[in-house]
């Protein structure tokens, strides 16, 4: 009589502990967590009044860098920041209007294009709105 | 309609196709019929950018290619193949001629021939030396192909090649007291590998540096306006240290004195520093302000590396363990930013300056390292929490096991041998 | 006292639900115990997959989303930011694998006992209807992750559906939502996947179980021995020992090869070299690959295609076909048969990993 219901309790109690080694990670998974959410496809990129005319600022986007320009005659243009030739971050030259990349002197237009130097490939644009205070940044569908 | 006008008719039609092919081209008949060198013309010419323009042997070599007999073919316009002294002449006959090219491609430079005159290659030839490289020797004779065409001799990645037939061969280029290494040193470059590895057409071959039509070997001070083309923050860096004015004074090429000419390689920190591989101790003794400041930069730049190549450890190892670290790994993309900027800050031996950007590194690099740790610890609790739940089922299954030993025991007694009803 | 609540609480329950008829004629079920009895096991670890499949893909939709903007990224997401996502997404890669490999083991195993004869059929019928409906599964279920791998595979596949006689074009534009691979076949391939495939099975499922019930298991041609089990609770038991360590051999898989999230797919990217589907489709992939493009002025490619179809549509057949087994005699030319198919399915599917050049 011992025997066997030492067997059920032995069967019983390793039951229980499986099913609650499996529920753990369950309810982790589905309580939600302190990170930022799915996917990072727009961003606040700076306030309204936060860049004067031909300025601009480097954000991090997703998980790279991009680059918020506000051009000389007063629009908001967004692109990605990453020199299409050897991955470096790319600046806004004042002077030209351009984006310029240090490394090998590569040139962007505010529309992404190349218009000198090495990069083979013109860099991505990403879709600008205002709202409210914040300037917002999304991926282009 | 008369029986004469309808042979007429009839012969029209039938060698009407051959207008489709072009007209008679007696020397490409004849001379595929010949062998080797004599057909090699004819065979190459179908692919030569001249013949997309419906240019023919006629139009460089005169004759009459109407004509079958090959006596009446090379008639008094016939001008043969022209003598190597001649060929600069021969091509820029048409290519050094605007009008004349305006009607073909308009778009395509004119200058060749002039700029030839003031090359190496073409003041050689001028006082006789016939050895000296003319157009055919790059650009080839019959197949002659656009320079964006990847199979031409002269598309960037087959520039090398192209001007090496000539340069790295030890018993042509004997008596003319330039070294033969050059293609070899090349090769060995990283301008060398981003081109033939990475395909990256942007890197500098041969005539980028040394002019092509106009090729000349830059003067000592030109050296470094030649690597400005494609290096302008290191330029820049340059100019504002103190280096500038000690090499133009000692007449030393600027960036050619520690990276080299054709043997670039990829810059480390190894090249700075007081240790013999160092290029700083080329110039600067023990001692001197030079050797400290060395000796300092090393420093700085050695602890970041380390600390780098800690943290690339540190992530690879965590990824090998199955986490997913992405995000740490564009993080430290940007640490790779700081150290390539960091290096050339050194151009400018402001010591400040180059602390200072190695001190924002470091704080991305602490992110990064911080991010690498954590992901050490998940594999961990991941190999933990297996070995846990491993544990927990192997568990299971013994009790499993002993509950089914225990039933079929139970039943057993319960039938007695030989039953088989519940 | 605790004893006394349970007791309350089974009345209760027992007299809405009429439980204590429920047990007595579950008790009732017996399996019987021979040398090849151990076959048996498989359909119940293929259902006890099923199981895990669909709470882990229940779980995968409270952070999947089925957009091309998006899914690449909440899969990077599952991996990376939500707790113990890694496990749950690799649990439902992996079992996914791990429940085709043993579909085709049940299949063929219930092949070589017979099990399909008379009265049978049916539950064969279903049986291999759901094996075609569960590698649908794997089909829809690789596009979801929309990387590079994904795309490229249902480009490769679609492109064969594509190309039927006749039906080809409609096929394919039905399947793909468009002319290509786009965001409406990934909306498509989703709502297959959590919708249309799961309502197929569970219907084909619920017959297949009603008629194991209804029926029994079958016992080989000539087996003589009467020994059973009842099925509740020695067989469910000796089952559940089954279902533990499959769940070890999972565990261990995702710890020390999680499932790669692999890059985005780019549409305008060439396609990669060496771009073949999932494991279970490559024997009929590699057959692709060698059949001559053409024989007997036929296209070999939509000969390969119909003769795939046609062969699938006998094999599901065999229960009618196989005469003698029908009078429980024993049929050694079906089973012939069937090492033939298992033999070339395996030496195709090896084929396709030993010699990837083809």
């Amino acid at each position: 009589m011992k025997r066997r219901n030492f067997v059920d309790i032995f069967f019983g109690g390793s039951l229980l502990a499986t099913i609650a080694a499996f529920l753990y990670p369950v309810v982790r998974y589905v309580l939600p967590s302190k990170s930022a959410g799915v996917v990072q496809n727009s961003v606040a990129a700076a306030k309204v009044d936060e860049l004067p005319p031909n300025a601009a600022k480097v954000f991090k986007f997703g998980s790279a860098p991009a680059v918020l320009v506000n051009t000389a005659e007063g629009n908001l243009v967004a692109l990605s920041a990453i020199c299409t030739h050897l991955t470096c971050t790319v600046r806004y030259d004042g002077d030209t209007g351009t984006l310029f990349c240090p490394c090998h002197n590569g040139r962007f237009d505010l529309s992404g294009n190349v218009l000198s130097g090495p990069p083979p490939r013109p860099l991505e644009t990403y879709a600008v709105e205002v709202s409210g205070p914040d300037i917002i940044v999304s991926r282009k569908s | 309609m008369n029986i004469r006008a309808i042979r007429l008719f009839a012969a029209a039609a039938l060698f009407a196709p051959l207008l489709a092919f072009g007209q008679k081209n007696s020397c490409i008949e004849c001379h595929n019929r010949l062998d080797d060198e004599l057909k090699a013309p004819a065979a190459s010419f179908a692919a030569d950018v001249h013949a997309e323009y419906g240019l023919g042997c006629k139009d460089c070599h005169g004759g009459d290619p109407s004509k079958d007999d090959v006596d009446k073919a090379k008639d008094k316009s016939f001008k043969g193949s022209p003598k190597r002294s001649q060929i600069p002449l021969f091509c820029g006959g048409c290519h050094s001629n605007a009008t004349a090219m305006r009607a073909y491609n308009p778009a395509l430079r004119t200058d060749q021939l002039s700029q030839y005159g003031t090359s190496r290659h073409g003041q050689l030839l001028k006082s006789g030396d016939t050895k000296a490289a003319v157009c055919t020797d790059c650009h080839g004779v019959h197949g002659i192909q656009s320079a964006r065409y990847p199979k031409s001799l002269t598309f960037p990645w087959n520039i090398p090649q192209t001007c090496g037939r000539c340069h790295a061969d030890k018993g042509l280029m004997e008596g003319y007291r330039i070294p033969t290494d050059q293609f070899d040193d090349y090769k060995a470059s990283v301008h060398a590998k981003a081109l033939f590895e990475k395909k990256d057409l942007s890197a500098p071959v041969c005539n980028d540096c040394h002019g092509n039509h106009g090729a000349y070997p830059p003067s000592v001070t030109s050296v470094a306006s030649v690597c400005r083309q494609c290096h302008p923050s290191t330029g820049d860096l340059f100019n504002k240290g103190a280096h500038k004015k000690a090499f133009d004074e000692l007449g030393v090429g600027e960036c050619e004195a520690c990276h080299g000419n054709h043997k670039i390689l990829a810059p480390s920190t190894t090249m700075i520093g007081t240790d013999d591989s160092a290029v700083c101790v080329q110039c600067h003794e023990k001692g001197s302000r030079g050797f400290e400041a060395a000796a300092e930069l090393r420093r700085h730049l050695d602890g970041f590396e380390t600390g780098f190549q800690a943290a690339e450890g540190l992530l690879a190892r965590a990824k090998q363990k199955g986490v997913e670290v992405s995000d740490a790994e564009y993080k430290l993309l940007d640490v790779n930013t700081v150290l390539v900027t960091a290096k050339n800050l050194t151009h400018g031996l402001d010591t400040a300056e180059i602390a200072k950007a190695v001190a924002d590194g470091e704080a991305a690099l602490a992110g990064v390292r911080a991010a690498a740790e954590e992901a050490l610890d998940e594999a961990r609790f991941r190999r933990q929490g297996l070995a846990v739940t491993t544990v927990l089922l192997a568990v299971l299954a013994a009790a499993l096991a002993l509950k089914i030993r225990r039933m079929a025991h139970d039943r057993r007694k319960r039938e007695g041998p030989g039953g088989s009803q519940p | 006292m605790a004893q006394k609540i349970a007791k309350s609480v089974w009345s209760f329950l027992d007299e809405r639900f009429l439980l204590s008829q429920l047990i007595a004629f579950g008790k009732k079920k017996t399996v019987p115990e021979h040398r090849r009895s151990f076959w048996y096991f498989f359909g119940g670890i293929c259902l006890f997959l099923t199981g895990i499949q669909v709470a882990t893909g229940a779980m995968l939709l409270l952070y999947y989303t089925p957009h091309i903007g998006a899914a690449h990224e909440s899969i990077q997401f599952i991996m990376s930011g939500v707790k113990f996502g890694w496990l749950i997404r690799s649990v439902h890669s992996w079992t996914a694998n791990i429940l085709v490999g043993l579909l085709f083991v049940h299949m063929f195993s219930t092949f070589f006992l017979k099990a399909y004869r008379k009265p049978r059929e049916l539950t064969w019928v279903t049986g291999f209807l759901l094996l075609v409906l569960f590698m649908a599964f794997g089909f829809s279920g690789y596009l979801l992750p929309w990387n590079e791998l994904s795309y490229f595979a249902t480009r490769v596949g679609t492109d064969i559906a594509g190309s039927l006689p006749l039906v080809g074009k409609g096929l394919k534009t039905i399947i793909l939502g468009g002319p290509e691979v786009s965001q409406a076949t990934l909306s498509r391939f989703f709502w297959f996947h959590v919708a249309l495939l799961p309502l197929a099975a569970l219907t084909l499922i619920g017959i297949h179980i009603f008629l194991v019930q209804t029926l029994g298991m079958s016992k080989p041609i000539g087996e003589r021995g009467t020994k059973e089990i009842p099925f509740f609770p020695d067989f469910l038991y000796k089952d559940a020992l089954g279902w533990t360590l499959v769940l070890v051999l999972i565990g261990v898989l995702c710890v020390f090869l999680p499932w790669e999230v692999g890059t985005k797919a780019d549409p305008l990217a060439p396609t990669p070299l060496g771009i073949k589907p999932e494991w279970y489709f490559t024997f009929m992939f590699s057959t692709l690959k060698i059949v001559p493009a053409h024989i007997l002025s036929l296209e070999g490619e939509k000969l390969a295609i119909l003769g795939f179809m046609a062969g699938g549509l006998l094999w599901m057949l065999v229960p009618f076909l196989d005469r003698r087994a029908g009078r429980e005699k024993r049929s050694p030319l079906y089973t012939w048969i069937g090492l033939a198919l298992a033999a070339y399915i395996v030496t195709m599917t090896v084929l396709t990993y030993a010699m990837p050049k083809l």
